[in-house]
This record gives C-alpha cells, sequence and structure tokens, in this order.
C-alpha cells in the first residue's frame, strides 16, 4: 500500500505544473477571442456603454492580461471557475450540476467497452490464426473506423426510432416521478444507445490491443515453461497469457480518458443528454469564453485523476512498478 | 524500396487500404470536373430519393442540393484535414521532440510538460474551443487538429533521439565539430522518422473523425461541403429520409478504414524489412 | 542392472517457416537409461533444444516430427509437467513477472496431483525449502523481480519438481548464470536427481560441466547425433573428429579467458 501512496504522491506533484501550463494556455488561447464577457452579456441583457464600463472594472477585466491571469489563478486556487453569463449562474455549479450525467456516461461506456474488449481479445488471442481471431479482428477493425455520432445517428434510428426498445434521446424520462429502482432502470434504459455510441469504437480499441498483445505473450518463455508445467490450456490462456496482456490496456485506459470525454461532447449532443460535454457545446454557440475556460480546466482535471486511478489500478495489477524493475 | 513496395502489395491490408484510398483521392480530385456547379447551390426539388431521377442519381437533400456532388466534394474536405492536420502535427511533434530530446536539462523538462499538459485536455475540446475562439475555416481546422495531435510523434521522436543520441554516428559527428543542432537534423532526424510515420495512419484517421465531428456540430467551414455537415442537415429529416445521414457516414467509415489498413500494411512491410536487417 | 526409460528411433524434426523446411534433428537413435543422467552437448544450432522439446512434447505447431519415441520405463504416454520437468536457459525470463512465486510453484502440482489450497501451499513450501530459497514462508506472496538470477532458477527448478516427475530435463538450466552460482546450481540438480531417483537429460555448452554431472554424453552437430557413449570414453577417447575438436576448443578457450575477462 505505501508503494501506492508514493506513487500517488509523485503523480499529484508532477500534474501541478502540467495544470499551471493547462490554466495559462486556454486562458491566452480565449484572450484571442474577439470581445469579453462583458460584451456577451450587453448583447444578452442590454446595457449602456456606462454599464460596460463598471462591469469591466468590477470584474477586472480594464486590467492587463497578465493581471487579469493572476486574478483567474487566484480564484481558481479558490475552487472559484467565475460566472457564466450566458447561464446567469456560477460556473462551478453549472459544471458540477452537468457533471454525474458524463460520468454516468463515460464510466459506462470505459466498463462496457474494457469489459467486452477484453473478452472477444482473449477468444482471439487464444488460438491466433484461428476463424473466430480472423472474423473478430475484421469486426473489429471495421467498428474502430466508425465514427461514434454517426453511430449514435444509425443506433437511435433502428432501435429507438424504428424498433421503439429504447427512448430517443435524454438522460430519463421526464417529470416521471420515478424514484429509487425504477429511476435507476429508467436511466438506464437512456444510456444504452449513447453508451454503445460513444464506447463501440473502444471496445474495437481493447479487442485489437488485447490479441495483440496476447500474440506478443505466447512467444514468451514463461508461456513455454507453463506448457512444460502440462497446466490445463485455460489455465495458461487465462492466467498467464492474458493476465499479462492486460498491462497495456490498462495503460491505455488513461489515454483514452481525454479522447473519450471529447467524444461525449458529440455523443451528449446526439442524444440531448444535459451532461458536461454539452455543456461546452453550448458554451461555444452562447461565446461563453469563461465557460469554456472552466470546462477545459475542469476536464483537464478529470483527465488526471482518471490517470492517477489507472497509475493505481496499473501498479496493483504488475508488482514490478515501484520496484525499480518496472516494464517500460 | 522496390521489395518493400512489393511486400506492402502482397498484403491484404495494405492492398484493400490502397484501393480505398485510392477511389477517395479520384473522388476528390474529379469531383470539380464532374460537378463543376458549387455543390452547396440547389439544383432541383428538395428531398427527391436516392435512384428516381437520372441526373441525379443520389437525390437532394432538404433544401434540394445534389447529395452525389456534396458527396464527391465532401472527400475533397476529408483528405484535405486528414492529411494537413497530420503534416503539422509530425513536423510540429518531430521538431519539438527532437529539440527536447537533444536538449535534455531543464528544456527538455519544461518541453514535456507542455506535451503533458496538451495530453490532459481532450483534443476534441482544444479543437471546439480554437475554432470558436478564430472562427471556423478550412486553415483553423486544420491547425486546431493539429493541436491534439502533436504530442505522439512529440514523444515518440524524443524517444527516439533519446536512444540513436548516444549511438556511435552522433559522437562521430560531435568529433568532426558538428554544431549540436546540425547533428540533430541531418543525423538523428532521419533515423527517428520511420516510427514517427507509423504513426501517421493514426493521426489522420483522427483527424478525419474531429474534422466531421466539428463539422457535424456546426463549426466547420461554412462555405464548402463536408461529410459531417452532411450528416448533421440529414439529420433534420432523419425519420423520413435516414438516407440522407447514412450515406456520408459510409463515407467516412471507408475512408477511415482505408487509412487505417493502408497504415497496418506499411508498417507490416517495414517491420518484414527491419527484420531482415 | 539398467532399465530404459525412453528410446528414440529414427527421430528427425523439421520447422518449417516461411514456406522453407529446415532440419532440426535428422534420423537420431538414442536411448535414456531409468537413472541415468545424460549430457547433451553441441554448437549453438544443432537441434539440442528441439530434442527437449520433442521429448517433452511441446514442439510448436510449425514443427512436424518423423520416427518414434518410446517408453518402456513408463507405463503410460508422458505428460509434461507430471511425467517430465523442465528448466529453461532464462530464469528472468521463465517465471511469469506477474504471478506469485507460490502460485507459480504449486500450479503444477495442484494440476497433476489434484492438491487442495493448504495442501498446494505447503507442497509449495517444502519445495521452496528444498531448493534452498532462504525464508520460503515469505517467498510464497513474493515475485520473481524479487529474486537474484541464481534463486530465480533454483524457482524454476522447484516449479519443474512440484508433481515429483520421473524424468529432468534442463536445457542449458546454467548458462545464463554466473560461475559460483553456475556450480550452485549443478550441485543442487546433482542432489535432486540423486534424492528423488530421477532421470536427468542435461544440456549444455559446457564439456566440463557435461563431465562433472552426466555418466553418458551425446554429441550432436548439424542436427544429427555424432557419437553417444560413457562420459568417460566420450571424454577420454572420442570416436569423432569433430568431439575431439570440441574437447580441445574447450581446453583452448577456458584456460585464457579467466584472464581476458579481466583485462
Ligand atoms: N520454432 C522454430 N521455427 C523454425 N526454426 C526453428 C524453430 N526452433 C528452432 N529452429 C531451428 O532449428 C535449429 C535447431 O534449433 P535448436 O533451438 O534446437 O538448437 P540448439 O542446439 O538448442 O541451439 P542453442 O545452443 O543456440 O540453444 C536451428 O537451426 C533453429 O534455427
Ligand atoms: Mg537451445
Amino acid at each position: 500500500m505505501n508503494r501506492a501512496w508514493l506513487l500517488a504522491r509523485r503523480r499529484i506533484l508532477s500534474s501541478i505544473p502540467v495544470l499551471l501550463i493547462v490554466v495559462i494556455g486556454t486562458f491566452f488561447l480565449l484572450e484571442m477571442a474577439s470581445g469579453d464577457a462583458v460584451d456577451a452579456y450587453l448583447v444578452t441583457l442590454g446595457g449602456d456603454a456606462g454599464l460596460a464600463q463598471s462591469l469591466r472594472e468590477r470584474y477586472g477585466l480594464d486590467q492587463s492580461a497578465l493581471a487579469r491571469l493572476w486574478l483567474y489563478a487566484g480564484s481558481l486556487a479558490r475552487l472559484d471557475l467565475g460566472f457564466s453569463v450566458a447561464f446567469n449562474r456560477p460556473i462551478l455549479d453549472l459544471i458540477l450540476e452537468r457533471l454525474p450525467n458524463t460520468l454516468w456516461l463515460m464510466g459506462s461506456a470505459i466498463a462496457m467497452a474494457f469489459t467486452f474488449g477484453t473478452l472477444f481479445g482473449i477468444v482471439a488471442g487464444a488460438r491466433p490464426g484461428s476463424a473466430a481471431d480472423r472474423a473478430l479482428s475484421i469486426g473489429s477493425l471495421a467498428l474502430y473506423a466508425v465514427p461514434s455520432f454517426w453511430l449514435g445517428l444509425v443506433l437511435s434510428l433502428v432501435f429507438a426510432v424504428q424498433l421503439r426498445w429504447f427512448p430517443t434521446a435524454g438522460i430519463e424520462t421526464i417529470a416521471s416521478g420515478k424514484t429509487g429502482f425504477a429511476r435507476a432502470l429508467d436511466i438506464a434504459r437512456h444510456l444504452v444507445l449513447p453508451v454503445s455510441a460513444l464506447g463501440f469504437i473502444y471496445l474495437a480499441l481493447f479487442l485489437r490491443m488485447m490479441r495483440a498483445g496476447m500474440a506478443e505473450v505466447w512467444r514468451q518463455d514463461f508461456v513455454l515453461a507453463a506448457r512444460a508445467k502440462g497446466l490445463a490450456r485455460r489455465r495458461i490462456v487465462l492466467r498467464h497469457v492474458a493476465r499479462n496482456a492486460l498491462l497495456p490496456l490498462v495503460t491505455m485506459l488513461g489515454l483514452q480518458a481525454a479522447t473519450m470525454l471529447g467524444g461525449s461532447v458529440v455523443i451528449e449532443s446526439v442524444f440531448a443528454i444535459p451532461g458536461f460535454g454539452r455543456l461546452a457545446h453550448e458554451a461555444v454557440a452562447a461565446r461563453d469564453a469563461p465557460l469554456l475556460m472552466g470546462i477545459i480546466v475542469v476536464s483537464a482535471v478529470l483527465v488526471i485523476v482518471v490517470n492517477l486511478l489507472v497509475d493505481l489500478a496499473y501498479a496493483w495489477l504488475d508488482p514490478r512498478v515501484g520496484s525499480g524493475e518496472a516494464s517500460s | 524500396m522496390r521489395r518493400f513496395a512489393l511486400r506492402f502489395l502482397r498484403s491484404p491490408e495494405g492492398m484493400v487500404g490502397l484501393v480505398l484510398l485510392a477511389c477517395l483521392v479520384a473522388m476528390a480530385l474529379l469531383a470539380p470536373f464532374v460537378f463543376p456547379r458549387d455543390p452547396l447551390s440547389i439544383v432541383g426539388r428538395p428531398l427527391i430519393a436516392p435512384f428516381t431521377d437520372a441526373s441525379l442519381p443520389l437525390g437532394t437533400d432538404r433544401l434540394g442540393r445534389d447529395v452525389l456532388a456534396g458527396l464527391m466534394h465532401g472527400a475533397r474536405a476529408s483528405l484535405l484535414v486528414g492529411v494537413f492536420a497530420a503534416l503539422v502535427a509530425v513536423a510540429v511533434g518531430t521538431v519539438v521532440g527532437t529539440v527536447a530530446g537533444f536538449a535534455g536539462g531543464l528544456i527538455d523538462e519544461a518541453l514535456m510538460r507542455v506535451v503533458d499538459a496538451f495530453q490532459v485536455v481532450p483534443a476534441f475540446l482544444l479543437a471546439l474551443a480554437f475554432v470558436s475562439v478564430t472562427g471556423p475555416s478550412l486553415p483553423v481546422i486544420v491547425f486546431a487538429v493539429a493541436l491534439g495531435a502533436w504530442t505522439g510523434p512529440a514523444r515518440l521522436a524524443r524517444a527516439e533521439v533519446l536512444s540513436i543520441r548516444e549511438r556511435d554516428y552522433v559522437a562521430a559527428a560531435r568529433a568532426i565539430g558538428m554544431h549540436p543542432a546540425e547533428i540533430a537534423f541531418k543525423e538523428v532526424l532521419p533515423n527517428a522518422l520511420p516510427p514517427v510515420l507509423a504513426l501517421v495512419s493514426v493521426i489522420v484517421a483522427s483527424a478525419v473523425l474531429i474534422e466531421a465531428a466539428l463539422s457535424f456540430l456546426n463549426l466547420g467551414d461554412p462555405n464548402i461541403v463536408t461529410w459531417g455537415s452532411m450528416i448533421a442537415e440529414g439529420r433534420n429529416v432523419l425519420r423520413t429520409a435516414p438516407f440522407l445521414s447514412i450515406v456520408p457516414g459510409f463515407g467516412l467509415v471507408l475512408t477511415v478504414l482505408g487509412v487505417y489498413l493502408f497504415g497496418e500494411g506499411l508498417v507490416e512491410a517495414m517491420a518484414h524489412r527491419r527484420g531482415r536487417q | 542392472m539398467t532399465t530404459t526409460l525412453a528410446t528414440l528411433r529414427g527421430l528427425s524434426v523439421s520447422y518449417r517457416r516461411e514456406g522453407a523446411q529446415t532440419f532440426a534433428l535428422r534420423d537420431v537413435d538414442l536411448d535414456i537409461a531409468t537413472g541415468g543422467r545424460l549430457a547433451i552437448i553441441g554448437e549453438s544450432g544443432s537441434g539440442k533444444s528441439t530434442l527437449a522439446l520433442a521429448l517433452a512434447g511441446l514442439l510448436p505447431p510449425e514443427a512436424s516430427l518423423a520416427g518414434t519415441i518410446d517408453w518402456p520405463g513408463l507405463d503410460h504416454v508422458p505428460v509434461a509437467g507430471r511425467d517430465i520437468g523442465m528448466v529453461f536457459q532464462d530464469p528472468g525470463s521463465s517465471l511469469n513477472p506477474v504471478l506469485t512465486i507460490g502460485e507459480q510453484v504449486s500450479e503444477g502440482a495442484v494440476r497433476h496431483l489434484r492438491l487442495g489450497r493448504a495442501t498446494a501451499r505447503q507442497r509449495a513450501l517444502d519445495l521452496l525449502a528444498r531448493v534452498r530459497i532462504p525464508q520460503p514462508q515469505a517467498a510464497l506472496a513474493a515475485y520473481p523481480h524479487q529474486f537474484s538470477g541464481g534463486q530465480r532458477q533454483r524457482i524454476a527448478i522447484a516449479c519443474a519438481i512440484a508433481a515429483s516427475p520421473r524424468l529432468l530435463i534442463a536445457d542449458e538450466a546454467t548458462s545464463a548464470l554466473d560461475m559460483i552460482v553456475q556450480a550452485e546450481i549443478t550441485e543442487l540438480l546433482d542432489t535432486l536427481v540423486r534424492e528423488d531417483g530421477m532421470s536427468l537429460v542435461f544440456i549444455t555448452h559446457d564439456i566440463a560441466l557435461a563431465a562433472k554431472l552426466a555418466d553418458r554424453i551425446a554429441v550432436f552437430r548439424d542436427a544429427t547425433l555424432v557419437e553417444v557413449g560413457p562420459a568417460r570414453q566420450v571424454l577420454a577417447r572420442p570416436s569423432q573428429d569433430y568431439t575431439r575438436s570440441l574437447i580441445a576448443t574447450h581446453i583452448d578457450f577456458s584456460a585464457p579467458r579467466l584472464i581476458d575477462e579481466r583485462a
């Protein structure tokens, strides 16, 4: 456990400068936008030049960019992400309200993709070159090339519009009054299609990685040693080959967290899920730069946290981590 | 080189990829000749069903625009963004990675933290923000996509430089008195390139997908037709004319598939060549 | 009175790779005596490992086998792990890096002796003690990377003898280790084989080692068996020029090598 703690501390420390760069970079990126939050405010709510002036003074928008960056960083440190003009609410509230939906969506998509990806990957990798292997690798390659938002449309066309098995949009039935288990079931039904649309590409990715990883592990000496012990084939495949091939997949899980979060922007728009990703789209549409900024910073934090969790999982799965002989 | 080409042609993946990409390039190149009119212009009644009108083989969309023309012109946008975004990403990434690997010390540390920073921000979100700030146009989209893609080549190039750095010929170049920068770009870069190139197919594919997603969200270049915008447009009549959204999607699938297969063929042919040596 | 454990007659093994067929063993006739210690020597690529794999029935699918291997010393076709234990060259890679030592040592015994959890654990403990791993209790829950090369090879040996096989095949089990550790492992193998009455097939490049450990020596070259006989006879009065030259080069090399390595 000590090992995990050391690892976590090192990771957290090293992510501080990274987060700082994200904040600075995003700040200057959005600085390039024409007009500031006050302009956006005036456009939506109306007001004269005098109001604009006083608002700018109040939010420090009349100061130099560096001074404002300093102000922004200061308020970030107090967990204050600022105020969204478009939604007329504190940005942090807005994000915290939207985040759970996205976490459910992403979490389910990752769980689905990882479970089925590894399972099918094991089936394919257990006998390289077999018919099952060929079918699965061709299928996964095709799936891997499908854009998630288009897959979402096709899935909703078939399963929601035509077959009516699942609802077309939203995260739950509005004003249904459902509670407890019934509500969970309702949400699950709403999530099936978006989770599939978001997760299938990763399912294909994990399948392909698992298969390739197993092909690699089959050539290792310890697999021959395991065969020389006369173990059952099942045990060799699962305990020796798949167990080792799983490790790079876990690393991939962390790397894909950012991509998946990006993917949720489109999927949430397709399925009208009021989540974090859709919020990003809405922020862009409303030209709400501070909101967009807050979204980017929070997503970076989220990705860092997921990576930390993945690192801990990896350390748990690979006893070599932290002993100076970790495999690269 | 010839043997390499032969090997590539003999691998089924490479062959299928090559054919798919060749069709795509042909579509993109022929589009202005076959359909000289702006594909965004209205040519007939809205929502003509496909295969009903000989002059409009794939029918028209909600506004009466030629679907086939859009499909062929759309290939241009996908290809352009895919290729140029990958070029920019690989160029920037390779330079940054090489500099970091060679400079070492504080510069390396700083550059790698920047790479980390770009990797913890979702590439799509970054592209979204960049396009929303600078306004949607094809060059901006190319750059926006490259923004999220250069870190892979940078890491790879750096790793490669670190491994090559201490090998003999760099030491020899040092002894001759070449400037470190000269060594970096004359000796190391060409050697670090092959594995970076292997990454290119992944970058091109993801660039095509990101561009499509951006234009699906109405953040693409409004003056040209793209497959993403066609899918978004068709979505409005998804129940009555699903064809309009589905067909451009197949264009995307086949493009991405072609890129992956082509890349896989290349990597396989390269691996064989290395195995020989 | 020695009985024969295995008889090989006209044994040929070829590998098929990219359409071409290469012979790794060609028409080999060889007997392995019950309780005997056979050393197999020969240069790299002469087919030694292939012979080991063929004996254990572990040839890869691209290999095809002709001729016969009979087991008059056993009343059934041998099963790898239960009747034949194998130790490989590189102890660094022949243990699974992510499984505990306890699991890896006991899994063969669990499979072939149908042991329960507790007995398997006790068995692993005994085995680790037998191969003289310090603190076997702690070693059960440890992982391969926590041991030295020599200790890993001891653990690999424990894995190989877990189900009390009749035949132990050591394929260059000491080549990857340094001198002193090599001697220790050799001694350990010697002890184990003697105590359990196992037969031993010992593959090596090192003629001195063969001389020390084996009662019979078989010399391979280019996939063929060049000569086989009692160790003393093969070493003292080799019947083939090739064997003579092997012995000669060994003597040539061994003397100055120590000095070279220090320079
Ligand atoms: N799986 C395989 N596929 C194709 N050829 C093989 C395979 N395994 C071994 N060979 C070939 O068979 C021949 C004998 O190999 P083998 O490993 O038995 O030699 P060896 O005597 O054990 O050599 P070494 O002392 O280097 O271990 C070699 O020419 C080798 O290239
Ligand atoms: Mg060998």
